[in-house]
């Protein structure tokens, strides 16, 4: 199996805050995988550090084999936790702005998923709702053709309608070649999507199973499970 | 988009019971093409390596079958999925009893009410 990313005792540290204390993890291609981690775990710092925003303290990183860094960015799409698109732009514009900035866009693909939503393509950004623009971020995200999806909270600002639509839109767009790694902490709506989950915790991994595994050996939802893991 | 999946326990047996029921209650006829594991997967809401395997479980029982390029359909036998059914329903009237047993009804009382319910 095609390894999509391959992580050795990565460490992060922000001066003598320790954010990962140095974790490996392998994911193959093909998986809806779940990041899971209770606020300021670490999830974030090792998003930034597969998207080559950060440079890692100490260890070993590899998107398909290779070191984070340019190459990479044309395999990774990233779909941050803030809106970072232009408000004045329309959404037509930044579709053309995605154009010109990836090699693997599909332009087809992304207004499909727009007109399916209701979106006109002629809409400035600053005239849709906080729930929509999220949407349009996650269709600009989701029409790339990357190997690697790296989705941070992607249903933590939008009503649970629209949840419903963005997992559906993940599990369409689910390629056997590529591998989804999504961070969030609503586990119990998008559980069962996922093949596999990664507990992260004060920096380190305290978990890495597929959803069945855990249904089959606790009885648990994966919801139940981080709620008796993470209790305080 | 849910289709009442208890996420305690694994989907796959979950899914496959689903659709078992659907092909012995004729909600499914034989040789009718049903949804593409990408269709099914999106509609269920669930991930679609569990659809794959779901499916793949279902072929081995004899209860769908899957031509190359085409897709997937359901056995012109039925004989499987209406077992599993049978085996459901004894399951579920079994519990039924063994619950009202324990909320105190007794064997008596338990017969009146099969007599007594309106059935329609």
């Amino acid at each position: 199996m095609t390894e999509i990313l391959k992580v050795e005792g990565l460490v992060k540290k922000y001066g003598r805050t320790e954010a990962l204390k140095g974790i490996s993890l392998t994911l193959p291609a093909g998986k809806i995988v779940g990041l899971l981690g209770p606020n300021g775990s670490g999830k974030t710092t090792l998003i930034k550090i597969i998207n080559g925003l950060l440079t890692p303290t100490a260890g070993k990183i590899y998107i398909a084999g290779q070191k984070p860094g340019a190459k990479t960015k044309g395999m990774v799409a990233y779909l941050p936790d803030a809106i970072y698109l232009n408000s004045w732009m329309t959404v037509k514009q930044i579709v053309n702005y995605f154009c010109d900035f990836y090699e693997d866009f599909r332009p087809e693909l992304a207004y499909q998923m727009l007109e399916k939503l209701n979106i006109s393509p002629n809409h400035k950004l600053k005239t849709l709702s906080k729930g929509n623009k999220e949407k349009v971020c996650l269709i600009l995200t989701m029409s790339r053709n990357a190997l690697l999806y790296v989705l941070d909270e992607p249903i933590a600002g939008v009503d649970p309608a629209a949840r419903d639509y963005v997992i559906s839109t993940i599990i369409n767009n689910y390629n056997p070649e590529a591998t989804v790694l999504i961070s969030t902490h609503l586990i119990s709506d998008i559980e069962q999507a996922l093949d596999e989950v990664v507990f992260i915790q004060d920096g380190e991994i305290t978990l890495h199973k597929t959803v069945e595994e855990i249904r089959e050996e606790n009885g648990k939802s994966v919801d139940g499970l981080f709620r008796e893991m993470f209790r305080w | 988009m849910q289709r009442n999946l208890d996420k305690t326990k694994p989907l796959c047996p979950q899914i496959c019971e689903h659709i078992c029921l659907d092909v012995a209650l004729g909600e499914l006829k034989p040789n009718e093409r049903i949804k593409s594991v990408r269709e099914a997967a999106v509609a269920v809401g669930v991930n679609p390596n569990t659809m794959q395997r779901s499916y793949e479980i279902l072929e081995q029982e004899g209860i769908l079958y899957s031509v190359r390029g085409t897709g997937w359909f359901v056995s012109e036998n039925t004989e499987k999925a209406k077992q599993s059914l049978e085996k459901l329903k004894e399951e579920k009237t079994r519990m039924f009893f063994e619950e009202m047993l324990n909320l105190g009804m007794s064997a008596e009382e338990l017969r009146e009410f099969i007599k007594e319910y309106k059935y329609d």
